[in-house]
């Protein structure tokens, strides 16, 4: 609780001296909106609803992606890690495209799919798979073998053995990748989202670049803040579990 | 299978090691680590192997695992050549190897969960019985980082019996530990194999821990591996690692052991 009251006290203190500064008029209030137009606008985004459509938007487009990207990248990942052909081939190409920012694949998403949701999904599925995969082979790599070779004697066999031990064993490295490629999908989801209008939906991204269109800085600096936000409440609802839950059992702060 | 056979002391094996060699290529070397070694160990029997490292005791404790396959001779347990692991062989290894992911039951049940033949309120019985036998059963829920070195092995000793096998195979379980909980062990070592009757095969690089464990020691000399000399320990249990008989036969082993390492330097020279 005292945690919460500091991190609370941090923040008003951050807007009240951003409202100091807007009442100082040093920058053009065009350019430098205060406070209160900002959350003035956020009000009104909020009631008329363009807000939560937005975000249910982009998040729709994010989890989706990334789910996917998981579904996929984890056993991929898997698979280098037990056969060296995979690792010699599929590993190398994940390498390559994992140094790759993300924002590269709008163009091609686009030639090929179009304005569509198919290609919003396939930059989000593409800034996650190359990490998962990475994250993932490198954790099998790095367990040590002797869990292996105990479960062996206790009788794990195949699919149990890679199921019941050398998952869990890697589980560090894993929720590490999955943080990463959170991190990519949605950073190259924004900049599809500004980049490009999908009229099959308008995510909080085009709101964002609606605002740098209209001139409207109390949209733009609210979006940001909502984005903020998001990003925020996802690492602490998807991620601070797993790593609660790494730290109890493991005893570490991986 | 139930719940009563369970915990019946299931028969030890008889092993029988015959002409084993095994060969493996380390740093580019070909390294010889088993030559054509040959054991007999009796069901129950308590049996060490001793020897410097590199002499292939760790080895042939593998091959006996059916972790390793020997490139010559062959292993029988009761008969039988041995050809891939089985609950009938547990083993036990210098680190604890517990699951860092599971609690100190969830450890121990790993094991009993590969055995299809029990139901779920027998294993967890089975699981609490073996980690009263090794003292730790108010620690069921912990996890494995908040345990002592100690308390890590006894639940690895708990976890390699509670599948009732037939051997124990133990490769230096006690080595990293400090003497005041390595003797403690040595106590309940005693008293728990005494009490669930197994064969077992223990490696160490400790003379001492040898004689106050095994009911005969095998002196193994390295390049390439051979059992170079054994010694049978007449004295009674539960022995005490300080007691001054106990000192005269690891005189006696340590005295053979420099022996036969001078005797290979001057060889070599």
């Amino acid at each position: 609780m005292k945690r919460i009251f500091k991190a609370l006290l941090f923040f008003i203190g951050l807007v009240l001296v951003w409202q100091a500064l807007s009442f100082a008029h040093v920058w053009s209030p065009v350019l430098f909106p205060s406070p209160v137009s900002v959350g003035r606008y956020l009000w009104g985004a909020a009631g008329d609803g363009t807000l939560a459509g937005a975000t249910v938007v982009t998040l729709k487009r994010l989890l989706l992606g990334y789910a996917a990207g998981l579904l996929i990248g984890l056993p991929l990942g898997l698979l280098t890690a037990r056969f060296n052909v995979l690792n010699d081939t599929l590993g190398l190409l994940a390498l390559g495209l994992q140094t790759l920012p993300s924002v590269c694949w709008v163009p091609l998403a686009l030639l090929w799919f179009g304005q569509s949701e198919t290609a919003m999904l396939f930059v989000v599925v593409m800034g996650t798979l190359w990490s998962v995969i990475i994250a993932t082979d490198n954790g099998v790599r790095n367990i040590s073998p002797i869990f292996v070779r105990a479960a062996r004697t206790m009788g794990s066999r195949g699919f149990h053995t890679w199921l019941k031990v050398i998952l869990p064993a890697a589980l560090p490295f894993v929720v590490g990748g999955m943080k990463q490629g959170w991190a990519f999908a949605w950073r190259s989801l924004m900049a599809a989202e500004i980049y490009v209008t999908i009229l099959s939906g308008f995510g909080l991204g085009s709101l964002l670049n609606d605002g740098r269109e209209l001139n409207a800085m109390d949209q733009v600096i609210g979006i940001m803040l909502v984005l903020l936000f998001i990003g925020l409440i996802a690492d602490k609802m998807l991620f601070s579990p797993w790593e609660r839950l790494l730290r109890r059992r493991w005893g570490t702060a991986k | 299978m139930t719940l009563q056979t369970e915990f019946q002391n299931e028969v030890a094996s008889k092993l029988s090691i015959q002409g084993v060699s095994k060969h493996f290529r380390s740093g580019g070397r070909d390294v010889h680590a088993l030559d054509n070694v040959s054991l007999e160990v009796g069901d129950g029997e308590f049996v060490c192997l001793v020897g410097p490292s590199g002499c292939g005791k760790s080895t042939l404790l593998n091959i006996i695992a059916g972790l390793e396959h020997a490139d010559g001779g062959q292993v029988q347990a009761d008969g039988a050549p041995i050809l891939q692991p089985g609950r009938d062989r547990m083993m036990m290894f210098q680190e604890p190897a517990l699951f860092p992911w599971l609690d100190v039951l969830g450890n121990v049940l790993f094991g009993l969960r590969l055995k299809p033949s029990l139901s779920r309120a027998e294993r967890l019985e089975v699981a609490k019985f073996y980690l009263r036998l090794v003292g730790l059963e108010k620690f069921q829920h912990a996890f494995i980082h908040e345990l002592s070195g100690g308390m890590k092995q006894r639940v690895a000793l708990a976890r390699a019996l509670a599948p009732n096998p037939r051997v124990l195979l133990m490769d230096e379980p006690f080595a990293a530990l400090d003497a005041l909980t390595r003797e403690q062990l040595y106590g309940d070592l005693q008293d728990i194999w005494q009490k669930r009757k197994k064969t077992i095969i223990f490696v160490t690089h400790n003379v001492r821990e040898a004689a106050c464990l095994g009911d005969r020691v095998v002196l193994f000399s390295p390049h390439p591996g051979r059992i170079r000399e054994q010694f049978k320990i007449d004295l009674p249990r539960p022995r005490d690692i300080n007691s001054v008989e106990l000192a005269r036969y690891s005189t006696a082993i340590t005295a053979a052991l420099k022996n036969r390492t001078l005797l290979e330097t001057k060889e070599t020279e």
